[in-house]
């Protein structure tokens, strides 16, 4: 099972996890994450990842005031396949 | 060991690094200031710390940091001073923290003054700040027991996890009396529920939150059957002549002292007297009380305030032989001749 | 080096086993709170000092009362505003943790003040985080110390009138006003840009305990969008637009460069150590034989009184110390309460055969009066039968009753005459031991050890005890 390597850089939004406040909606500057139609179970739109553009520039986790509700691969990353699926 | 003369103030800090306390914050108060006087010179020569605190209410937070730490640790302070650190010592109880809070009282309500009185009792003894709570009392009334009790105080604190108090009046605390000391405690064992800033206690939680009211019901549950268990095995009272006796005269701290001396001048007299010293408040000697209930003629209660521990008193008695009680307040302290008269007045008002 | 992964810090539980709710992966905060964002910063700050093991985290009362739901460290909840004493106390206690005290406005600039104040003056090796939202959030909405002028809470629902409530605390000016502390930022969460000075100034604050500097405080500019009624992004703008102005930010203090790290030192005593160095060495190991007293005068009940400066207090507590040696019980009791008037000073002493009851003399059987005032004041309380010794060098008039013994003892000539007025209390005392019988020469001798401090003064009251007792044997009347 060899390692991976990221060749570009991704955001993932856990939707239970998000409060849906925007705040990384509101800081990303390549403006990737949006508001999802759909609501979480707790009811809140919850943000996701636009699928491209992302800049790993992590602007965004430290906009979130939620401990694991976003994480940000930079470009480079290590992985086995999972946690990016 | 042979005995020095020392003052109760002093005897206090002496039993209490003995017993292993490193750690004192407290707050300039009369009469009890020498305590921290001693304490600032004595503790951190052994290595401790000493804090001279900005307030009542910061000096017993810091005790409740440091206890959290599984420190040995006190303060003290007189009457207007404990009724500011009631906030601390209730979060205290509740978080099951132990520690060591000594009261020099005073005059009071109020400013009052700076004489002896014994008007803190319905405050210590019967839990003091908010909650379902109560801390073990200890009243002594000699140089020795002011280092004896102390030293105890630690030990029943640590052993219950509770704040406990040493109730002591200006006259315990500025008398000097010969005091013997037994030997230091060098070594002190973990706290298992302590936080010490390391791996091994990490997961422990210094609180007295519980949101949900059935946790908090059972919390507090927990806390009376301690108290019980507290009762069961902590009580300790003095007995002088209530073997044959008519009339119990009871009082604790100085006022037992002058009242030994009452019973002394009695029993010359002839009369069938003897004395019950509560050295515990809480525990409350109330089994020994009703047993004599059964079988004596009359109670004398004598307090220096407005009648505090005779409800106790006639709580236990349960209206079986009248219960009389005396009073002097503001810091009159009851001479001997004033209370080998109203003691004496017990037989003239039976028969 | 940086991480390629931003993710949830090591420093935070996995799950949130102490909070009731049934989700233990999300944090009680509401959506777009500020404690997230701090709480993020410091965790990821304990994990790259790879600190958490070491940490304490206080947590106040507020909204970030649960903290300890978040943290994985040792976990300590202080009452209202105290977290800076708790925190005092945990750190005196364990100098090698790291202490975190983290606090609202309402927690740190009204109701704990004091705490912080003393705690940052004292300059305590701990990192203060201090969330000003300028509202009491937990409380639902409440004025803060920190709201605005004319900002509306609801209990300044006309807006804060600086008239009824005064202006604003600013926290970050006012500590960066003291001596101690080594660091105090004021930071904001507004924008990118200001998080990012944010996170390194909560780093910095940690750092600074991690390396023993001393007293750090970061007060943050925090969203508090329920509190305020407005939505998130829209709460950004606020504290950017209304807070800035009245919050501007930087640092107010840095001496990090400047200050050296302090490590407190660590003594664990020996047994026979503490007990020298408390002092219960007794001065003296001898016992004495108990002197044969005079019948009369077994048991004295004894009060000394003169005026300040004589050595009456002295001379009571020796006349007990000397009763100890040859194994009486003995007690000593200065004037207290309401006989403390007039300058006077006066203590009673036991010297008894059996235990001390009551240790006050109202009445004694030996009045030592030094000066007239007490000779007039205590005369008429001393027992029939009893003796009175008064100091005749000093006192002018003689004793009125005729129903006790008077022993007029010119102590203070005496003493004169030996070269040290001082010593008159030591001929006093040994002048009523020799009257009395109560007490040998050999006795006053050694209590001299414990009396008189300055060892160069034992030999000269030694003198004064041989002048005394001369005295005292020579008057005897029995």
């Amino acid at each position: 099972m060899g390692k991976k390597i990221l060749d570009k850089p991704f955001v993932k939004v856990e939707p239970e996890l998000c409060k849906g406040c925007g705040l990384c909606i509101d800081a990303c500057p390549t403006e990737v994450l949006k508001f999802h139609t759909k609501f979480n179970s707790k009811g809140y739109h919850y943000a996701f990842y636009l699928g491209d553009n992302c800049t790993g520039c992590g602007v965004c986790f430290y906009a979130c005031p939620e401990p694991e509700a976003i994480v940000v691969y930079k470009k480079g990353y290590e992985y086995t396949g999972e946690e990016v699926a | 060991m042979a005995k020095i003369l020392m003052k109760g103030n002093d005897a206090v800090i002496r039993g209490a690094v003995l017993s292993g306390c490193r750690m004192y914050f407290g707050y300039p108060i009369t009469p009890a200031s020498e305590i921290a006087e001693a304490a600032a010179n004595y503790i951190p020569k052994v290595g401790g710390t000493f804090l001279q605190a900005e307030s009542e209410v910061a000096a017993i937070n810091m005790v409740y940091g440091a206890a959290s730490g599984g420190m040995r640790v006190m303060t003290a302070s007189s009457s207007p001073g404990i009724s500011l650190k009631q906030e601390g010592v209730s979060y205290a109880a509740g978080a099951e923290l132990p520690c060591v809070i000594v009261d020099i009282m005073r005059g009071g309500p109020g400013l009052g003054n700076i004489a002896p009185e014994q008007g803190d009792y319905n405050q210590i003894v019967k839990g003091g700040g908010h909650g379902n709570y109560k801390c073990p009392v200890l009243a002594p009334n000699s140089g020795q027991e002011m280092c004896d009790l102390t030293r105890m105080a630690f030990d029943i604190a640590e052993k219950y996890r509770t704040p406990v108090y040493v109730l002591a009046d200006g006259y315990t605390g500025q008398m000097m009396e010969p005091v013997e000391f037994g030997e230091p405690l060098t070594k002190f064992p973990r706290q298992d529920w302590a936080v010490y800033g390391d791996a091994v206690s990490k997961h422990n939680l210094i609180s007295s939150i519980y949101l949900d009211p059935e946790e908090l019901e059972e919390h507090n549950l927990k806390l009376q059957k301690k108290y019980q268990e507290i009762e069961k095995n902590e009580l300790r009272y003095e007995e002088f002549m209530l073997d044959d006796t008519d009339y119990v005269v009871m009082g604790f701290g100085i006022v037992s002292r002058i009242l030994k001396t009452v019973v002394e001048k009695l029993r010359e007299d002839g009369m069938k007297i003897g004395l019950l010293r509560p050295i515990t408040l809480f525990p409350f000697p109330k089994g020994k009380i009703a047993d004599l209930s059964e079988r004596v003629k009359k109670f004398l209660v004598v307090e220096m305030n407005n009648g505090q521990m005779v409800d106790d008193v006639r709580l236990a008695v349960m209206g079986k032989c009248p219960v009389e009680f005396y009073g002097r307040m503001g810091g009159v302290v009851p001479s001997m001749t004033e209370l080998y008269e109203k003691a004496k007045q017990l037989a003239d008002s039976t028969n | 080096m940086a991480s390629k992964v931003l993710q949830k810090a090591n420093s935070f539980y996995d799950q949130y086993f102490r909070n009731p709710s049934a989700d233990k992966k999300m944090p009680h905060y509401c959506p777009g709170c500020g404690h997230g964002n701090v709480h993020k910063f410091i965790a990821e700050a304990l994990d790259d000092f790879e600190v958490a093991d070491k940490t304490i985290f206080i947590s106040p009362v507020g909204c970030s009362v649960f903290a300890y739901y978040y943290f994985d460290t040792g976990n300590i909840q202080a009452a209202h505003g105290r977290a800076p004493a708790v925190a005092t106390g945990i750190k005196r206690a364990h100098p090698h943790s790291i202490v975190i005290s983290y606090q609202g406005d309402g927690d740190l600039a009204a109701i704990g003040t004091a705490e912080i104040l003393h705690a940052a003056n004292r300059g305590e090796n701990i990192t203060v985080f201090f969330i000003n939202n300028a509202i009491y959030g937990m409380t639902g909405g409440q004025m803060a110390p920190t709201t605005l002028i004319e900002q509306r809470t609801t209990t300044s629902p006309r807006g804060r009138n600086p008239h009824n409530e005064g202006y604003p605390v600013k926290v970050a000016e006012l500590i960066s006003q003291l001596q101690a502390p080594v660091y105090v930022e004021r930071v904001a969460l507004f924008d990118n840009k200001q998080r990012a000075k944010a996170r390194i100034a909560v780093r910095k604050a940690i750092k600074n305990q991690v390396e023993n500097l001393g007293f750090s405080l970061v007060e943050i500019l925090s969203p508090c969008p329920s509190g305020w009624k407005m939505d998130p992004v829209d709460s950004m703008k606020w504290i950017r637009d209304v807070m800035l102005p009245q919050f501007p930010l930087g640092v107010y203090k840095d001496l990090t460069k400047e200050v050296k790290p302090y490590e407190v030192p660590e003594f664990a005593p020996s047994a026979k150590e503490i007990k020298e160095l408390i002092d219960i060495v007794p001065d003296s190991n001898k016992k004495f034989k108990k002197s044969k007293v005079i019948e009369k005068y077994i048991n004295p009940e004894i009060k000394v009184a003169g005026f300040g400066g004589q050595g009456v207090l002295l001379l009571g507590a020796a006349l007990a110390q000397a009763g100890m040696l040859e194994d009486y019980h003995v007690s000593w009791l200065p004037s207290y309460g309401p006989e403390m008037r007039g300058g006077t000073a006066n203590c009673h002493v036991n010297v008894r055969n059996i235990p001390v009851g009551s240790p006050v003399v109202s009445n004694p059987t030996v009045l030592i009066a030094l000066n007239r005032p007490s000779l007039e004041k205590f005369e008429q309380d001393v027992e029939k039968d009893g003796l009175i010794i008064f100091d005749s060098s000093l006192i002018d008039l003689d004793v009125k009753r005729k129903d006790v013994e008077a022993l007029p003892l010119p102590a203070t000539q005496l003493a004169d005459k030996l070269g040290n007025t001082r010593t008159a209390n030591m001929i006093t005392l040994a002048a009523y031991a020799a009257y009395t019988g109560l007490f040998s020469k050999e006795t006053l001798y050694e209590t001299l050890k414990t009396a008189i401090k300055r060892r160069v003064l034992i030999d000269i009251n030694k003198k004064a005890i041989d002048v005394g007792y001369e005295f005292g044997l020579t008057h005897r009347k029995n």
